[in-house]
């Protein structure tokens, strides 16, 4: 590979999208039949807590009615600060999430600093609304973001529709297929400045009533062992909240669903 | 009708040469050190945010003196390449030889090409080794020679007496922070010290993470430089 040098008024400057797209190297853009059989991904949730932002989601894939796979990743961090959640065409979703990492690295390679975080929101909007052709064929991603804002000092989060729309929410966001069942969990739970352990056991409810509900959302799989992928963003960056801590709050949130099942005498 | 003096291409050479190394002997010098731990590097460097030091990849850094329009553009050409190979392929087919190589083609084409002014650069890529992989630094000249160094490479003006201090206190068992004492106390000569005001300090270390790459500002270099070997 040759040095990547451009004339001046050609340059593209630190967009690595606009560097694939002038290099040649773009990914190809197609059309298809609606019906080609491919991958989901589904249900992703957000939400606040006092210092940060929690994001989750379950591991299931699903191809039409059946299992694709069980264990996809759906919740990946997007930089030190930032983290992106996917819903929708898996294919799609996962080559989205890579370009995006790349291209808030590369920036940040290029320019020196960081992009703000309104910045990458907008970034990941506009790469939405590129998809929209394959969106009108049933190729729809739909991610989920939200980070640490330095600059404010406060959690925030971003979801999206089809066309790009970008949509700040003030508590928490749910996407995907049972999106509306993680969310009555969370409404019915949320209060302002939570703490970072009621958050996660929030979101840990949501996951399982949505798997309850939902067929294509994988629940806690302890034959297995593949637990949803919960991930906690505050001001010292991303973190992965380990697979125990996970496996046991699913457990309490099971013990809880039991104990509201027996009669009482 | 005039006709052009001749030059015979001896001659053409060494005066390119010769304009080369004034541009590059213009500014500061830089030293890269591997260490038992990583890699330091280096540079004098009053400015905060003209860097001379600069990371490429999650192994892989830049460092450049002479022209800062002239090595910033080959910093971020690198940039671009390394991200453009790592999606393409994968974060560990990334390397600092290809880089290298790339450098010295564009950098070696330019001085041989008649039309344009040579390149006032010299550029170093540092590779932080991994399990398939050894730790290099690449010294590529104006001329678009490259050495590879797995010691130290020095950077930049008097870069030969630079090199003999070094050369003085390098051992290859030092960590990180001794080697970067080493490094101030060869770039500063026995006339001058040289303050952290006046440095630009980066590691290579794979305690940093995915990104290894890690600069060393303030109160933090400050503390580094005040220790005793």
């Amino acid at each position: 590979m040759g040095l990547p040098l451009f004339p001046v008024t050609e340059d593209p400057g630190s967009n690595f999208l606009s560097l694939l797209a002038k290099s040649g190297a773009e990914l190809p853009k197609f059309s298809s039949r609606d019906d080609l059989p491919h991958r989901h991904g589904t249900t992703v949730v957000s939400i606040k807590y006092d210092g940060g932002v929690i994001m989750a989601g379950d591991r299931r894939a699903t191809a039409g009615h059946s299992i694709a796979n069980r264990a996809v990743e759906k919740v990946y961090p997007a930089d030190r600060h930032s983290a992106i959640a996917i819903a929708g065409s898996a294919a799609l979703a996962m080559e989205m999430v890579a370009l995006f990492q790349v291209q808030l690295e590369h920036y940040e390679k290029v320019e020196g600093v960081s992009i703000s975080l309104e910045g990458k929101a907008n970034q990941l909007s506009q790469m939405v609304r590129a998809n929209m052709p394959l969106a009108m064929q049933s190729f729809i991603v739909l991610p989920l973001f939200c980070g640490y804002d330095l600059a404010r000092g406060v959690g925030r989060i971003f979801d999206f529709d089809a066309l790009g729309g970008r949509y700040e929410e003030t508590d928490f966001a749910c996407v995907g297929s049972g999106a509306v069942h993680a969310k009555a969990t969370l409404k019915a739970g949320f209060r302002p400045s939570l703490s970072e352990s009621t958050a996660i056991d929030l979101v840990v409810a949501s996951l399982y009533d949505a798997a309850d509900e939902d067929t294509a959302t994988g629940g806690p799989d302890p034959l297995r062992g593949i637990y949803p992928i919960v991930a906690a963003v505050d001001v010292n960056g991303y973190r992965t909240i380990s697979e125990s801590d996970v496996v046991a709050r699913f457990e309490s949130v099971i013990a809880d669903r039991q104990a509201q099942r027996e009669v009482k005498s | 009708m005039s006709m052009p003096y001749y030059v015979g291409p001896e001659q053409m050479m060494k005066d390119k040469a010769e304009f080369a190394q004034k541009g590059i002997a213009r500014g500061r010098s830089l030293i890269a050190v591997v260490a038992v731990d990583g890699i330091v590097l280096v540079a004098e460097n009053p400015s905060r945010s003209l860097h001379k030091v600069s990371e490429i990849y999650d192994r892989i850094a830049f460092g450049g003196v002479g022209k800062y329009n002239e090595y910033d553009q080959l910093r971020v050409a690198g940039v671009r390449q390394a991200d453009m190979k790592g999606l393409a392929y994968s974060r560990e087919d990334v390397d600092a030889q290809s880089l290298a190589n790339a450098y010295a083609q564009y950098v070696g084409s330019v001085f041989a090409n008649e039309h344009m002014k040579p390149l006032e650069v010299e550029l170093v890529v540092a590779e932080l080794g991994a399990a398939h992989r050894q730790t290099q630094l690449y010294h590529v000249g104006y001329e678009g020679t490259i050495t590879d160094r797995h010691d130290f490479a020095v950077l930049g003006g008097e870069s030969s007496q630079i090199a003999d201090r070094m050369l003085e206190s390098y051992d290859a068992t030092n960590g990180l922070d001794q080697a970067l004492r080493g490094a101030v106390a060869a770039l500063s000569g026995p006339d001058r010290s040289l303050s952290h005001e006046e440095l630009e300090v980066a590691f290579l270390s794979a305690t940093n993470g995915r990104r290894c790459f890690a600069r060393v500002t303030g109160g933090a270099l400050e503390a580094l430089l005040s220790e005793q070997n």
